[in-house]
């Protein structure tokens, strides 16, 4: 490898200016939090969503740019900074629904913002890494992070099984991945992901190992994403994790995994799609169809929001299956509406959930339209996205991916992937049902009171509709940050050739 | 041509939904929606006026990009067959707004006329829309207010009805969206890029097999939308826990949205495929319409009775348009007018007499005549003008659909018009044990005769049901040059049809070894073919 020059190494500390602002910004909420009462934590979360701002901004200012930093192991693309920013909005929203929230429970705030902050920081390492250590570490900071996050409602017994289950079953997915990991070291001689795909050229197309290897990083990352068969953990998880932090789950969770699957699988192991794709294939199928079949007999909002996510992991990987540039580009703006249409219906969950106890059964949410009918027409209109009726996000995403799906030819999978949709009709309406034709149910604390609660719904909701009436913008963002990738990737192929 | 009036025409309701959403006074919100509803109405009737009668293509068309990546435009534009299909919807939205604030909805009288004014953004963007993805988005659009007047405003199992409502349509459009897209990535290769474009869409090669599937695709959406036999088990249910107004505008306009789909998408995207089905579709139809008469007899409720009507009418509508021919497709729009208006109005008068006596029981009801005669003399026109007694609007596109099937297939028109005898028999009957008879229940004679708004809402059907009757003429005027463009297509897809036909049986005399269909006698049947165009 040819020498980088001091200046070199000191211009490229730049690239990383968002990361470390985060990794600061959790030690200085951490240190700061020490000297705040439990009940006082708003202020921290206000702090918190300020740094997680300023960190947005130098993310919007990589925009662009291309190249390698820290030998490869960091990749400075669109897509890097696409991903950053997406999670970092994110997070902006989690927190802004978890200030009344955490303050209300009497949850730890300082541990509580810069856990959040620590998870955000490996979830963009994760959209960042320029090889798979990296995207380990940032696999490992996050899911550290949101293991105690899930358990930090301590007086709810809920909680704590969530986060042992989340534990358990994480650490040994994580096993998974490091073997592959390993495996695919073993068989190509290097962990960056530009070489690794440098290399698999001739005899390396059918050598084991890295077949094998391959098949353990996609279970790996299939319990990330949560896709059948290694959903097992979710709808416990989701359900007893304190709320905010679930929709930090469906969401930033399953960004970053998904910014890693798909940087490895899509753009750097895509010289050998065949050997994966009909996997992708099955997988896609059947996360799908399970989701959405459990989804109809939940009761409870959480499970069944659980059991959604799960179903949207099998449409965001039918778009993997598809693999090819349209794929990915379309998978990247999926999630954009995804992330937003989600954080928007949890945020509501989280505002109906009354003081202190928590009532997330759908049956409390009848007559919810004449109690308060801003907060109702807002779930609604989250739930109609996740259907995908148009013009919301969700439409617009699933046409993306359905429309890269029948260019590769894979017809039947998108047919699968419809009646999909039709069935999940039936569990989002019934909760409209709910909503808005039965009576009775539970009266919740008044809204007005909560500000921020307001503010994150009001957001999500209003993105969710923008990029779905007008997505032109964010089609092209996600396209270039996409071919970003791919073509930053042959160059790093290229500049890291030994 | 002033531009942006189809834009206006859209939109125009969607800010009145806003507006209203500002409003907290129920008369100011029945006014207001009463007004926003008017502006459309009136831009309709201009578009009316202004609209060449002598062009067949579309007109008042704009066109901007919407999302060039995936060649998806905002593209509009009206022609012969949409226009009164826009007026259809402007007419009939008023008149459901009119009538509902006079008593019939009483609850959460926001939200309804909120809706309804959704829903007709909905119904008028998919009427307007050229562009497939736009179709599409305005076709799922108007799913979500109809599912919340069902299920809010209905009666009995009215979230069973609605469920049900929004999972058959959604089956249907959903399988269509995938054919939208597969029809648009095969048009790439001929295009050179993508577009949802219809008129370009309507030139690209399909190999046979897949033009079968895509028009199954697109006719299945369509066929539910309508319904045909047998996949209209979801329409009595949505009709008899709707509200009037729900059923009124689902009867009037959304019904139409199905056959409406079939004349712009499936059958000229398709031709020769439709050419082929046209037999199964022609069975399917004459089947609705005896089944839908025949059960619509023996239902004791009104309401589910001219549902079920429903179901025996776009029967027609559905013979008219596979008769492929001017006379019979003309029938057939003239016919979705004629059931707008004449169904329109029989659920309102249903939904009047539901009001006073909150029961639609035919059982409940004898001798109405002597108490309400006001009420009883329009009921009489509207059913006259069901069953299509010549006059009134019902005759002329019965009788224009009869004679363009006639033409097609003798056979289906043999038994079609058994179903006009049985839907004589099924209204009139009702009528007599409705209307006449003496007063077999105590509270029937007292019940309220027509107020005047509610007259004012039946004096505009009354009016057009007559004015249709007597002189259709500048309707049918105004459709004919784009019924005839649209039938071009099928008349290139025939000629080259019976060409290919000719030509593989010339080969088969000719050349006793060659098999019928050698891909030298396929090639000169085309050739051939484009020659003949």
């Amino acid at each position: 490898m040819t020498p980088l020059s001091l200046k070199a190494i000191n211009f490229l500390w730049l690239p990383i200016l968002p990361l470390i602002t985060i990794a600061l910004a959790a030690i200085v909420v951490l240190l700061v939090g020490v000297r705040v009462d439990d009940e006082e934590s708003e202020g921290l979360g206000w702090l918190t969503i300020a740094l997680l701002g300023v960190a947005a901004v130098f993310a919007l200012g990589m925009i662009g740019q291309t190249g390698v930093a820290f030998a490869g192991s960091i990749a400075i693309d669109s897509y890097s900074a696409y991903f950053e920013i997406v999670i970092l909005i994110a997070t902006m929203v989690t927190v802004l629904m978890s200030l009344d929230y955490v303050a209300e429970r009497r949850i730890a705030g300082a541990e509580y913002y810069s856990l959040v902050l620590f998870a955000a920081l490996g979830m963009m390492l994760m959209a960042t890494a320029g090889d798979l250590i990296i995207i380990f570490l940032g696999l490992e900071t996050m899911s550290l992070s949101v293991y105690v996050l899930a358990g930090l409602a301590r007086q709810d017994p809920r909680s704590t099984e969530a986060s042992l289950k989340y534990f358990l079953l994480g650490a040994f997915s994580t096993g998974f991945l490091l073997y592959g990991i390993a495996l695919i070291y073993g068989a190509t001689g290097t962990i960056s992901l530009g070489p690794i795909h440098a290399a698999l050229t001739g005899d390396m197309m059918s050598n084991p190992l890295l077949l094998l290897g391959l098949g353990l990083m996609l279970i790996g990352f299939g319990f990330k994403v949560a896709a059948v068969p290694f959903h097992m953990w979710t709808p416990d998880v989701y359900e007893g994790a304190p709320t905010p932090i679930t929709a930090f789950m469906a969401v930033g969770v399953k960004l970053a995994a998904f910014a890693g699957f798909l940087r490895v699988f899509l753009v750097n192991l895509a010289p050998v799609s065949a050997e994966w794709t009909w996997a992708l294939w099955a997988l896609a199928a059947l996360t799908m169809t399970v989701g959405n079949l459990v989804a109809l007999v939940q009761t409870n909002i959480k499970r069944m929001l659980a059991y959604s996510a799960i179903a949207h992991a099998g449409y965001l990987l039918v778009g993997m299956a598809a693999a090819g540039p349209q794929a990915g580009s379309a998978i990247l703006y999926y999630l954009l509406g995804y992330a937003f249409t989600n954080l928007g219906a949890f945020a509501v969950v989280v505002a109906l959930e009354g003081r202190g106890e928590t009532s997330d059964m759908i049956s409390n949410y009848r007559g919810l339209a004449r109690r308060e009918p801003w907060l109702a027409a807002a779930l609604a209109l989250c739930l109609l996205s996740l259907t995908g009726v148009p013009p919301l996000a969700g439409f617009v995403g699933k046409f993306y991916i359905f429309n890269a799906a029948l260019n590769q030819g894979f017809v039947g999978l998108v047919i699968i992937a419809v009646l999909n949709s039709v069935m999940s009709a039936y569990y989002y309406f019934s909760v409209i049902v709910a909503i808005y034709m039965e009576e009775g149910g539970v009266q919740v604390a008044h809204m007005g009171a909560r500000p921020a609660l307001v503010a994150a719904i009001a957001l999500s909701v209003v993105a969710m509709i923008l990029i779905g009436v007008y997505p032109e913008p964010y089609i092209n963002a996600a396209s270039n940050a996409f071919h970003s990738a791919l073509g930053a990737g042959v160059v790093r192929a290229a500049s890291l050739q030994p | 041509m002033a531009a942006g009036l189809l834009t206006a025409l859209i939109f125009l309701p969607l800010l009145g939904a806003i507006f209203i959403l500002l409003q907290r006074e129920p008369r100011a919100i029945w006014n207001s929606a009463f007004v926003f509803s008017l502006l459309p109405l009136a831009l309709s009737f201009y578009l009316f006026a202004a609209f060449d009668p002598h062009q067949g293509g579309y007109q008042f068309v704009e066109q901007y990009n919407w999302i060039p990546d995936f060649g998806i435009s905002y593209h509009l534009g009206l022609d012969g067959i949409s226009l009164f299909l826009v007026l259809l919807t402007t007419i009939l939205i008023s008149l459901s707004l009119l009538y509902s604030g006079g008593g019939d909805i009483e609850e959460r009288p926001r939200e309804f006329c909120f809706f309804v004014l959704v829903l007709e953004t909905g119904l008028l963007g998919a009427l307007l829309a050229v562009d497939l993805f736009l179709f599409y988005a305005f076709w799922e659009v108007m799913l979500i207010p109809m599912y919340f007047m069902i299920g809010i405003w209905g009666h009995g199992r009215k979230i069973y009805a609605a469920i049900k409502f929004v999972l058959f349509t959604m089956f249907g459009s959903i399988l269509m969206l995938v054919a939208i897209i597969y029809l648009v990535l095969a048009a790439r290769e001929h295009l050179g890029r993508l577009s949802f474009d219809l008129p370009l869409l309507y030139q690209v090669p399909l190999t046979h097999t897949e033009a079968r599937w895509l028009f199954a695709a697109f006719a299945l959406a369509f066929a539910i939308k309508v319904p045909m036999w047998p996949l209209h088990t979801w329409l009595p249910d949505a009709h008899t826990e709707a509200p009037t107004a729900g059923s009124v505008i689902l009867a009037g306009v959304m019904l139409k949205m199905g056959t409406y789909g079939f004349l712009r998408f499936a059958i000229p995207l398709f031709p020769e495929v439709a050419l082929d089905a046209v037999p199964l579709f022609m069975a399917l139809a004459v089947v609705g319409i005896i089944y839908g008469a025949l059960v619509a007899m023996v239902q004791p409720d009104l309401k589910r009775l001219v549902a079920y009507s429903s179901v025996s009418h776009l029967g027609f509508v559905m013979l008219g348009i596979f008769a492929l021919d001017p006379q019979g497709v003309e029938g057939a729009i003239y016919q979705m007018l004629n059931h707008g208006i004449s169904t329109g109005g029989l659920f309102l008068l249903v939904g009047m007499l539901y009001m006073r006596r909150h029961t639609r029981e035919i059982s409940e009801f004898g001798g109405l005549w002597k108490s309400v005669p006001v009420y009883a003399g329009i009921f009489m026109v509207v059913m006259l003008s069901s069953i299509g007694l010549p006059g009134l609007n019902g005759f002329v596109g019965e009788f224009l659909i009869l004679l363009g099937a006639f033409l097609r297939l003798k056979l289906a028109v043999v038994f079609a018009v058994s179903g006009l005898i049985l839907g004589a028999l099924y209204m009139l009957w009702t009528y007599e044990r409705v209307m006449f008879g003496p007063i077999t229940k105590a509270v029937n004679e007292t019940i309220r005769d027509l107020t005047p708004r509610e007259v004012a809402v039946m004096a505009p059907v009354l009016a057009l049901m007559l004015f249709m009757g007597f002189y259709p003429k500048p309707l049918l005027s105004r459709m004919e040059p784009s019924v005839i463009t649209m039938l071009a297509r099928v008349h290139v897809a025939q000629a080259r049809m019976d060409s290919e036909w000719r030509h593989s049986q010339l080969a088969r005399t000719t050349d006793v070894t060659a098999s019928p269909a050698t891909p030298h006698a396929l090639d000169s049947a085309t050739r051939v073919a484009a020659a003949d165009k």
